[in-house]
């Protein structure tokens, strides 16, 4: 294991938090839309609250993609061929909902319908790109050629399953969260979202805590591969559950003046919840039922050569990108009209 | 049937199907993008009205398109892991670069100053509104570069070995994304999809003039259009030139299917035919040594013949990429008389009012371009069988040894569904546009938006 390797396994997570964190809140956004968006006026804002920022957002999934597979190939080669029917669930979930956001905006005919597929379109990726880390987290079935041999339906195991639900409900947080901030004081959105907001924290706790255990009693004697950093793992969680908890107590009151910090410490759960899965499987990137077949930092990294040159291009592409969004967040600050 | 059970033919057919179909969308995307900075330029420096809405119609249709080839395009990010998993464990220490290179350098620059012209006219300067437009489209040309690098590195693979695992490992960034091919196919396909996106603008600007409305509109858009797409069409007599070049010493086959040529010699230039590949024979009217000729400079310059290749390449389909080719170049010279049409009219030699069929061409001219591209997309990507890799590895050893056919089979009718139903909705929407011309702009605008939005801005 170099310290390119390493570097890189940070770096693909550090991409994959980011996803988390900007898409969670509008692929919450979207799952929310038909519950806390009843007139035609906060459907608007709730598609004006997310219409300049979703698709930069979703850009980072791209970017951590192309960076598995230039980092990690047999990690990206691994996962995506064996979830094969689950991934395509998912781009077909995205597909249809760029599509239903850009086409909403065209006319009003077929709006209905356009609505439902925003829903459905963010309802795949938030609960089964869960189900996915659910999966690899208790180790995948593997052969020696690195392919996945389980089939479609064993990914869906009671706690991959917890796992997606997990994940949904937080998305779920973070878009309330989200929606209060956007939405204009007074609204019927916003009054819905403060409610949903609230809720859905403790929802997210509690099933945190539930996915927990059941990981530490269920899931951990038989897990193929050593968790060698324990503590830190558990570290994350426990600041995961601070984080939520102040969540909630700064949000309770929905005082508008602390939206911000809603948003804020949701985004921040997101980070600590990807960074308990990133510290439970490191030094895998994909561990396997029989240890052997796993793919690891050391057997799946490219080489010192692409992984230098990658590290440049890093170095140079990341603080554009985030130029690029302090200026767009910053453009578009304020609760929508 | 055999074919719904060959797991490679099929994960062949939805790589081929949804990249023909993201590319119908990719051309009109960059073309427009160039378009639209223009038509925002003039409206920036003018201040003028219909200059104005000129620029924002023009963003409405550039924006559904512009959707659609992002939506699309996510399928071709993951399908190399989806479908062609081996292929990417094989190529995935070079060809997974340029591809995250290409998300943090060129998607993140389009998407974000996407949003900037969708939702920012009221909310940023007037420099930084006009600033994010050029960016979204050069964001899409460099999006093109990134993805033609890692493209051409299948065609003609540099900077690499093959390393004790027998995967390609990277020994020279520069020489990998700067292979022999990678400038040739960029200047190629970059004038190729500008001349499209043109062509589009002469036919919405060529529509206004046939029904006799939205005069400024129409003359202004086949006016701009003309003037691109003439720069493209030069521009192309030395890209495609030197595209040939390269073929013609890179790659000897595809450079003898192109042609039909079975037997060695000096190559000539076949106008039209057919190859009959069982007899290895093509029925054609031809100018001898003529390719020999614009690929090397003399006519009697020899190159191999498929007879004389090694037997991998028995399975190149020979006729398909023989009448991509030729379907390719006849395309082009459909769109270049089209161009010259657009001009004719433009500057008054061909008076719109007196002659129509000059715009009734110029209405449907662009399709010529789009054909044009797809069928030499299909020359290189065929032309490249039987190899993934040139020389290296076997298009059938690239796919993904535990996707079945059975899931092939529901994702390929997934696929035609979702996409038939998005195509739909596109031409739609775009229809609609058109004949609702940018006059309706500012009304459109105001129609849409619910009355109780009027309320005060809140910070």
């Amino acid at each position: 294991m170099t310290v390119l390797g390493v570097l890189w396994f940070i770096l693909i997570f550090v991409l994959i938090i980011g996803y988390f964190v900007l898409d969670g809140f509008d692929l919450g956004a979207g799952v929310l839309y038909p519950f806390v968006a009843k007139s035609d006026a906060d459907k608007m804002r709730v598609l004006h609250a997310i219409g300049p920022v979703w698709d930069g957002n979703e850009v980072w999934l791209l970017t951590a993609g192309g960076a598995l597979f230039a980092a990690f190939a047999p990690a990206y080669a691994t996962v995506f061929s064996g979830f094969y029917l689950a991934i395509m669930l998912v781009l077909f979930g995205l597909i249809l909902r760029a599509v239903s956001i850009e086409f909403r905006a065209h006319g009003n005919d077929m709006a209905k319908l356009w609505d439902v597929l925003f829903f459905i379109g963010s309802l795949l990726p938030a609960l089964l790109l869960g189900v996915a880390m659910g999966n690899i987290l208790q180790g995948l079935q593997l052969n020696d050629a690195g392919d996945y041999t389980g089939g479609f339906f064993a990914l869906l195991n009671p706690f991959a399953l917890l796992c997606g639900v997990l994940g949904l409900v937080h998305m779920l947080t973070q878009g309330a969260s989200w929606l209060a901030l956007k939405a204009p004081e007074g609204s019927d959105l916003r009054k819905n979202a403060v409610a949903m907001r609230k809720v859905l924290c403790l929802a997210d706790i509690a099933l945190f805590v539930v996915a927990a255990i059941a990981f530490n009693f269920v899931v951990v004697p038989y897990l193929p591969y050593p968790v060698c950093n324990v503590a830190v793992a558990g570290a994350c969680a426990v600041l995961f559950a601070v984080v939520m908890v102040a969540q909630f107590v700064m949000c309770k009151d929905a005082e508008p003046a602390r939206d911000l910090w809603g948003v804020l410490l949701a985004s921040l759960g997101c980070v600590f919840m990807v960074c308990v899965f990133a510290f439970t499987v490191f030094p895998n990137l994909v561990p396997a039922i029989t240890s052997t077949a796993s793919i690891t930092v050391a057997t799946a990294a490219s080489s010192e050569a692409t992984l230098g040159a990658m590290t440049i291009i890093a170095c140079i592409g990341v603080p554009i990108v985030l130029v690029y969004h302090v200026l767009v967040y910053r453009a578009f600050r304020g609760r929508v009209k | 049937m055999d074919l719904l059970t060959d797991a490679v033919f099929l994960d062949r057919l939805q790589f081929a199907g949804t990249a023909i179909y993201h590319y119908l969308f990719v051309p009109l995307s960059i073309g427009f993008g160039l378009i639209l900075a223009i038509l925002m330029t003039k409206a920036y420096k003018s201040g003028n009205e219909d200059d104005e809405r000129l620029a924002q119609f023009w963003l409405k249709l550039f924006t559904g398109t512009f959707a659609v080839g992002v939506a699309t395009g996510i399928t071709m990010e993951f399908s190399f892991g989806t479908n062609w998993a081996d292929y990417s464990r094989f190529v995935g220490d070079i060809f997974g670069a340029p591809l995250a290179a290409e998300a943090l350098f060129a998607f993140f620059m389009e998407s974000v100053f996407l949003g900037v012209l969708l939702f920012g006219r009221n909310k940023v300067g007037k420099t930084f509104y006009l600033v994010s437009g050029w960016l979204v489209w050069f964001g899409s040309c460099l999006s093109a570069l990134w993805i033609i690098i890692a493209n051409s590195w299948m065609q003609t693979p540099a900077g690499y070995e093959i390393g004790a695992d027998g995967t390609a490992v990277l020994t020279d960034f520069f020489a990998a994304a700067f292979n022999p091919s990678t400038l040739q196919r960029y200047a190629h396909v970059l004038v190729a999809v500008m001349l499209c996106g043109a062509l589009v603008a002469v036919a919405v600007g060529a529509y206004y003039l046939l029904k006799n409305r939205s005069e400024f509109a129409g003359k202004r858009l086949v006016r701009i259009g003309a003037i691109v797409s003439l720069v493209c069409v030069i521009l192309m007599v030395p890209a495609g030139h030197q595209q040939a070049v390269e073929v013609a010493e890179m790659q000897p086959a595809k450079l003898a299917a192109m042609e039909g040529a079975y037997e060695s010699g000096p190559m000539g230039m076949s106008l039209f035919g057919w190859v009959d590949e069982a007899n290895q024979s093509l029925l054609t009217v031809e100018i001898p040594g003529a390719t020999s000729f614009l690929a090397s400079g003399s006519f009697d310059t020899v190159y191999p013949g498929l007879n004389d290749m090694p037997a991998e390449y028995q399975d190149l389909p020979v006729n398909a990429v023989y009448q991509c080719y030729h379907l390719m170049l006849l395309f082009f010279g459909i769109a270049a008389i089209v161009v010259i049409l657009a001009l004719l009219v433009s500057f008054g030699v061909l008076d719109p009012k007196k002659h129509k069929w000059p715009l009734r061409i110029m209405f449907i001219g662009w399709a010529a371009a789009l054909l044009s591209i797809e069928f030499g997309w299909c020359t290189a990507e065929l032309g490249r069988q039987p190899w993934i890799v040139y020389g290296e590895l076997l298009t059938a050893d690239g796919v993904s040894a535990v996707v079945d056919p059975v899931q092939l089979i529901i994702t390929l009718v997934l696929f035609l569904v979702v996409y038939t139903f998005i195509y739909v909705v596109w031409a739609r929407s775009f229809l609609k546009t058109v004949k609702a011309g940018p006059e309706a702009i500012g009304a459109a605008e105001q129609a849409a938006k619910p009355a109780e939005m009027d309320v005060e801005v809140q910070e």
